[in-house]
């Protein structure tokens, strides 16, 4: 693990609530680790699982995903679908051998960009703990053992 | 097609928005690495510009559509809630579908929120790049117009609902107004005065009564429940049940011989509060619009026991109809109006004050009715014996409300309610008034000039919130009163006040079924109870679902003013729709892709819209495309991947992660 080690996460938002929180955050001039990058979706609902995946595959040590809090939910009531997809998400990354902490669900409201700010800081510190997850370079790595191998 | 490497041709716009970005960000090293590593991904021109959004700036990107044949344009900028609009504008007006426009934000979530320039030149890169993987997998999309029903449906008969029906009544359309209670009025109708003019609520409200009733585009629908509700923006269907009255409305002539005959005494606990009677067969008042009874089943002696018919024998008319069974109309509406309006905090929950236990404790409801001239006590202000006038009277603000224990909101109306009541008590008997606040709040029009008469009256004022209202006298001067404690926060000490009559200032709470009644309509209730707006500032009477509007105290604590304004701002909302035929939908929707889907039902219990229907006889399901709202949902839990989210595919997205990732990940850069 590199002494300086700069976690690269993939940050899941809802178009509603925490894009929102993140658009005031910066209205605001708050500051926060530049470790995340942003994707908006229309609700957390839209999350496939599939997405966290592909975010880790392709090189992110975590994966922050955010929604309306429950009870909140623009689309009524599928933040609580997000939920489980979740809880289920991190059951499925335990199974692959992969710390289910570096996948994390936090509720923001629009009105909430400090909590926002303040949970992407403490999840970077999260991951950077856990260390870098290198996942496309393990892969590139089995790939060619096995090439070896043949 | 394009011969740009199999690539559609994608333009970059990098903005310096003066410095709130060039400050940060190096614009130019952007621009300059969209241009080469972006090359293969299909990018031909990048360039940067002092402000993007300014003419000069969309005449940048309009002229390279046109001349250099852009296929696809990425501007890394501001926030796409602040200018998507605009660019997305500026495409079309260059001939490119505005949906193959993206905005990167590198304002808000790089410029504004980092420090280091190094890092946050690096994060711009890499938002650049999502966002053009992304709008590469970006499709054409058109936007969706359907046509608008010009008749509205308005639930709930009180003065928010009375408002937006007459609004949209006077410009000359249909309206179906919808009460649950035998007669509009809603709260108001119970009230004597209204702060802080002290108009006399029935004096005012009665003649928007009549006008209500007797309006030829309002279809008055009271003692009525909507029981169904299908259809989308401009073509709802909704269902709406008819409680019987047990008389035919078209032979009554609401001449109330019956009431009067009626040999039935009720405690009436809805429109007098509990503190009054009405008769088995009733109108809560004689000014009730509409004039017709309904008989209360429960309490009627022919219902009960078989016999009486007092009503039927002593009805000039020959209106009465014990037969009368309960009706389910349909009707076709374009726009719905939810001015469904509040319950009252029950003041039983706060054991400490006494309510419900110590019988000279008053809710402020019960208060109302007993000021007003037509109430129980023609306006006579009495103890519970109903004629000892109280010499000493303690008011108590904020009963339920900014209280952890109950509500943590303010119900924003008890301070001018207590202070109206300070104002009636000394005017009427004379009496001490006592008035325990936390916090004095008469923000509005004339509302602290009120306060400030009622001061001048003599009222006593005790800021502090009040722990205990007891009958357990300490000494001679306490006997058979209630007592009052409570820390007096500007004395800074204990005090205990003995006084004849305590009122409580009860507040505010959402409607006991809101939560059903959401669901039924389709939207949200926030975490207290209340309606949701769309926006809490900026789009206060429109909510998610588009084509239901909110109204009054349904949406949170109102008074009188704030709700009648809102019941003309949702109106106005309404005949915008109606006036323009036609309303235009974004066309971020999803689509179930029928050859792929095998059937399994999973998306259909997912939508709270209803908008997927299981169709038996092909064995799919589909999706009504007004009716979604485009959360997606349904596309992340397709087993199949049959259905797309147009505007957010799996394709966009997954590539913008691509980009998102290209600097760590060896294997895709």
């Amino acid at each position: 693990m590199s002494e300086h080690f700069e976690p690269v996460i993939i940050g899941f938002t809802c178009n509603w609530c925490s894009y929102r929180a993140a658009d005031l955050a910066g209205t605001a001039r708050l500051k926060y680790a530049p470790n995340v990058r942003l994707v908006r979706l229309m609700c957390s609902g839209r999350l496939d699982p599939t997405f966290v995946m592909k975010a880790l595959s392709d090189g992110a040590d975590g994966v922050l995903i955010t929604g309306c809090h429950p009870g909140e939910c623009h689309y009524v009531e599928q933040n609580y679908k997000t939920l489980r997809r979740y809880l289920l998400l991190r059951r499925l990354l335990q199974g692959m051998g992969i710390a289910p902490e570096r996948v994390k669900l936090v509720w923001a409201s629009a009105a909430e960009g400090a909590k926002l700010a303040n949970e992407i800081n403490s999840f970077v510190e999260e991951v950077r703990a856990l260390g870098p997850l290198g996942w496309p370079q393990k892969l590139a790595g089995n790939v060619k053992e096995v090439e070896v191998a043949a | 097609m394009s011969t740009n490497n199999g690539k559609p041709k994608v333009g970059v716009y990098v903005c310096h928005c003066g410095t709130n970005i060039a400050h940060t960000v190096d614009v130019e090293q952007v621009r300059d690495w969209a241009a080469q590593a972006l090359g293969a991904e299909g990018v031909v021109i990048a360039r940067d510009y002092k402000f993007m959004c300014s003419s000069p700036g969309q005449e940048l990107i309009e002229k390279d559509i046109k001349e250099l044949g852009l296929e696809r344009v990425v501007v890394a900028a501001c926030s796409p809630h602040l200018h998507e609009m605009t660019f997305r504008n500026a495409s079309k007006r260059a001939g490119l579908n505005p949906y193959l426009t993206e905005l990167a934000s590198i304002r808000e979530q790089v410029s504004w929120v980092h420090t280091d320039k190094g890092l946050a030149t690096e994060k711009a890169k890499a938002v650049v790049a999502g966002a053009v993987e992304r709008v590469v997998k970006n499709e054409p999309l058109d936007e969706i117009k359907v046509p608008i029903h010009p008749a509205t449906l308005v639930v709930g008969g009180g003065i928010t609902g009375i408002q937006a029906a007459l609004e949209i009544a006077n410009a000359g359309y249909k309206v179906y107004l919808v009460e649950r209670e035998p007669s509009i009025g809603g709260h108001m109708a119970q009230f004597d005065k209204t702060f802080p003019t002290l108009d006399c609520a029935a004096c005012i409200l009665t003649p928007r009564m009549f006008e209500t009733g007797m309006h030829p585009n309002i279809e008055l629908l009271t003692w009525s429940e909507v029981t169904q509700v299908a259809g989308y923006v401009g073509n709802f269907t909704v269902t709406i049940k008819k409680k019987p009255r047990y008389l035919k409305e078209e032979l009554c002539t609401g001449c109330r011989i019956c009431v009067e005959k009626c040999p039935k005494k009720v405690i009436d606990h809805v429109y007098e509060a509990g503190i009054g009677y009405r008769k088995a067969i009733y109108t809560s008042s004689a000014q009730a619009v509409p004039k017709f009874p309904v008989i209360d089943t429960a309490n009627c002696n022919f219902f009960q026991k078989g016999t009486c018919k007092v009503c039927e024998k002593s009805c000039p008319t020959n209106a009465i109809d014990y037969e009368q069974k309960e009706q389910f109309l349909k009707v076709d509406v374009g726009n719905i109006i939810l001015a469904t309006g509040y319950d009252l905090f029950d003041a039983r929950r706060v054991s400490n004050y006494g309510y419900g236990r110590l019988a000279n404790v008053f809710t402020s409801i019960e208060f109302e009715r007993m000021c007003n001239a037509a109430g129980p006590t023609s306006g006579k202000i009495v103890l519970r014996d109903g004629q000892t006038t109280p010499k000493t009277v303690g008011i108590i603000h904020c009963v339920g409300s900014r209280d952890r224990n109950y509500n943590n909101y303010c119900s924003s109306i008890c301070c001018m309610q207590s202070l109206k009541f300070a104002h009636l008590v000394k005017e009427r008997t004379g009496a001490t008034v006592y008035d325990f606040y936390i916090d004095m709040r008469t923000p509005m029009k004339s509302y602290d000039e009120f306060y400030q008469r009622v001061l001048e009256e003599g009222t006593l004022f005790v800021r502090g919130k009040v722990a205990q209202v007891s009958d357990a006298a300490r000494n001679a001067q306490e006997e058979g009163k209630l007592i009052i404690q409570v820390e007096d926060t500007l004395v800074g000490k204990q005090r205990r006040i003995p006084v004849d009559m305590v009122i409580l200032s009860t507040g505010m709470q959402p409607r006991h079924d809101a939560k059903e009644v959401g669901k039924l309509f389709g939207i949200g209730c926030s975490s207290d109870g209340w309606f949701t707006e769309k926006h809490a500032k900026l789009d206060p009477v429109a909510t998610m679902t588009e084509g239901v509007l909110i109204a009054g105290t349904a949406a949170g604590p109102k008074d009188i003013p704030a709700s009648v304004a809102q019941g003309s701002a949702a109106a106005a909302r309404v005949l915008n729709l109606i006036m323009r035929h036609e309303v235009t939908l974004e066309p971020i929707k999803a689509i179930i892709k029928q050859w792929q889907c095998s059937g399994c039902r999973i998306c259909n219990g997912l939508c709270p819209f209803n908008a997927i229907s299981f169709r038996a006889e092909r064995r799919v399901s589909e999706i009504n495309p007004a009716l979604c709202q485009g959360c997606g949902t349904c596309v992340a839990a397709c087993p199949a991947g049959a259905i797309s989210g147009s505007g957010f595919s799996n394709d966009q997205i997954l590539a913008q992660i691509d980009g998102l990732l290209m600097d760590v990940n060896p294997v895709s850069a």
